[in-house]
């Protein structure tokens, strides 16, 4: 391994160091061989193998070949540090990844995701003081990794408190002021940091102030942000994770590690994209506008909500031909989605059509529903997405909201105060009936009024989605 | 200026990568079905935990004859570091192996 195959730039090279390199070739294309079979249903499962297998290949071939500038390996008492420290996180991860909620998908990513970009911004503040001074190109990619791995860390943090309920949001205008104002003044101070020119080891005050800033950032990010932008959000800080990554393979010349951070950026950001212009909303707008409340919807008359009996609805449902079941949140929080899929088996087999309609945001992150539906075993053929369901919505004899409120609210379309207008919606207002399951007459997560509940075709039927659905099946059973 | 495009040049090969892989990254995800949006998501995680690479040269060179901050600091990002890779790929599999079960249910 020592074996030395000749002299480069002045710096002769061994077998092992070509051999390392050669595997971080092999692991970046694994990554990207992996991410190209994970976009399609079918090879999906194989892809994320091939990726994991590129990471381990990276992960054993740096412990074991890796050397240091002055040219050592890597002794043998680290390899035992680094061999328990990864037993350790491996443990933790792999318990936790079995054990979580298919439900608590969004905050278990946030988590995660937490954790990569920690592990950066650690990689960042310790990597600093080790930079030559002057050497600003090495200097500016520490600090951005610093930076925007803090930011990920601490914003995933709270993306994680608030998709658990454990954190509040926090809604006051000033924030948006707040948050422009500390972003200026990281950046800035990033930018000294970088490029004052004096010796980085002198200065650890400034790059644990500067982590510091960051962290704050990131909390004060995401406070203002409300639950129904959640999606948007997750896809930028799992981006942001990526970006982090590829800034410290720029630290140690790593092209795996580039290679690797910066396609999940790129996916990341396209993923953010795609749930904005499912909200028909510009990420700007996301990050900085408070969302939720507002709209003259508030201080129309709406008319009133009718309620329907189990019996009457049983009734309905099983004397319909096409029926269209629209899920949401408040599906996923009742644990719904198992009685659900009982309900449209045992209404398929008295001849009734049942699909269900996927908006692109239901759920707390892109695709949560189809994960939640394909736990409770719902046929994948059933599940339409929004764009092919609407053109049908009119032959629709019942639409069934369960637990969804934003995505299905006409105001999208003839509301323009409302901060929903323009976002594209299940059209359940052109089916024939529509039920609407829901805890109470509240308003939504985003907190804005609903006319579809005002609708003189919608019935209501309140309660908690999972009992409802067991009434209406026992009911229908008996019919 | 001239400091720039002595940077560009000191880091060419470096930021062709990055041109190239920004459109590499969307040329592979374009056109991903809604479907798969979680698990590619949590995949794609478990991918920018790559930065564990950065902990193992860490801790690998680190001084272990005294007990340090960094060294401390370096162990816990290993560790968060393998969290993030270990604990997204076995979700992301998890996820996918009930779309799985149900495709095998179909077919008998």
């Amino acid at each position: 391994m020592n074996q030395i195959l000749g002299i480069f730039d002045g710096v002769s090279v061994t077998i092992g160091d070509s051999l390392l390199e050669l595997s971080y070739l092999i692991s970046a294309l694994l990554f990207v061989y992996g991410l190209k079979k994970l976009s399609h249903p079918a090879s999906a499962r194989n892809g994320n193998i091939w990726a994991a297998a590129g990471m381990l290949l990276a992960m054993v071939t740096t412990a074991l070949l890796h050397k240091n500038d002055a040219g050592n390996p890597i002794p043998l008492a680290n390899l035992i540090v680094i061999i328990l420290a990864i037993s350790v996180g491996s443990a933790a991860g792999w318990i936790i990844a079995r054990r979580v909620k298919m439900t608590a998908m969004p905050q278990l990513v946030s988590f995660y995701n937490a954790t990569g970009g920690l592990a950066s911004a650690l990689v960042g503040l310790l990597e600093f003081p080790k930079a030559m001074a002057g050497n600003f190109g090495s200097l500016l990619v520490t600090v951005l990794g610093l930076i925007i791995g803090a930011v990920a860390f601490s914003g995933s943090m709270i993306a994680y408190g608030k998709l658990d309920g454990k954190v509040g949001d926090i809604r006051a205008g000033y924030m948006k002021y707040v948050n422009m104002f500390l972003i200026v003044v990281t950046l800035a101070f990033g930018a000294w940091v970088t490029f004052n020119g004096g010796q980085p080891a002198e200065q650890m005050w400034a790059i644990w102030l500067l982590f510091g800033l960051a962290i704050l950032y990131g909390v004060l990010f995401v406070m203002p942000i409300g639950g129904a932008d959640m999606p948007v959000v997750i896809s930028l800080l799992n981006a942001l994770t990526g970006i982090a990554a590829a800034m410290a393979g720029f630290i140690y010349h790593n092209q795996a590690m580039i290679l690797g951070g910066i396609l999940v950026g790129a996916a990341g950001m396209i993923l953010t994209m795609l749930m904005c212009k499912s909200m028909n909303r510009s990420l700007l707008n996301v990050i900085i506008g408070a969302f939720g409340g507002g709209g003259e919807a508030a201080d129309r008359d709406m008319g009133i909500m009718k309620e329907i009996t189990v019996s009457d609805a049983a009734v309905l449902l099983n004397y319909s031909q096409k029926i269209v079941i629209i899920p949401g949140y408040g599906l996923a929080v009742a644990q719904a989605q198992h009685i659900a899929h009982e309900l449209d088996t045992l209404l398929e087999s008295r001849g009734v059509e049942v699909r269900y309609a996927i908006h692109p945001v239901a759920g707390r992150m892109p695709g949560h529903m189809n994960v939640l539906l394909a736990e409770a075993d719902v046929p994948y053929e059933k599940l339409v997405e929004m764009d092919h369901i609407n053109p049908d919505m009119p032959n629709v004899d019942v639409a069934i909201v369960i637990g969804a409120n934003d995505v299905v609210n006409p105001a999208a379309y003839d509301d323009p105060s409302s901060p929903i207008y323009g976002m594209p919606i299940i059209d359940a207002h052109h089916a024939k009936n529509i039920i609407v399951m829901k805890r109470g007459a509240g308003k939504g997560y985003a907190g804005i009024e609903n006319f579809l509940f005002f609708n003189d075709k919608t019935r209501m039927f309140y309660g908690n989605a999972k009992d409802s659905l067991q009434k209406l099946a026992s009911e229908i059973k008996n019919m | 200026m001239e400091h720039i495009l002595q940077y560009f040049f000191a880091y060419k090969e470096a930021i062709f990568i990055i041109a190239l892989s920004i459109f590499l990254g969307i040329e592979v995800i374009s056109n991903v079905p809604a479907v798969l949006h979680t698990p590619l998501m949590s995949g794609a995680n478990a991918i920018s935990g790559v930065i564990i690479v950065g902990g193992i040269i860490l801790v690998g060179h680190a001084d272990l004859s005294r007990i340090s901050v960094d060294l401390i600091l370096g162990i816990l990002a290993l560790i968060f570091g393998t969290l993030n890779v270990v604990g997204g790929f076995a979700v992301t599999d998890r996820m996918l192996e009930m779309f799985k079960k149900k495709k095998t249910q179909k077919a008998s």
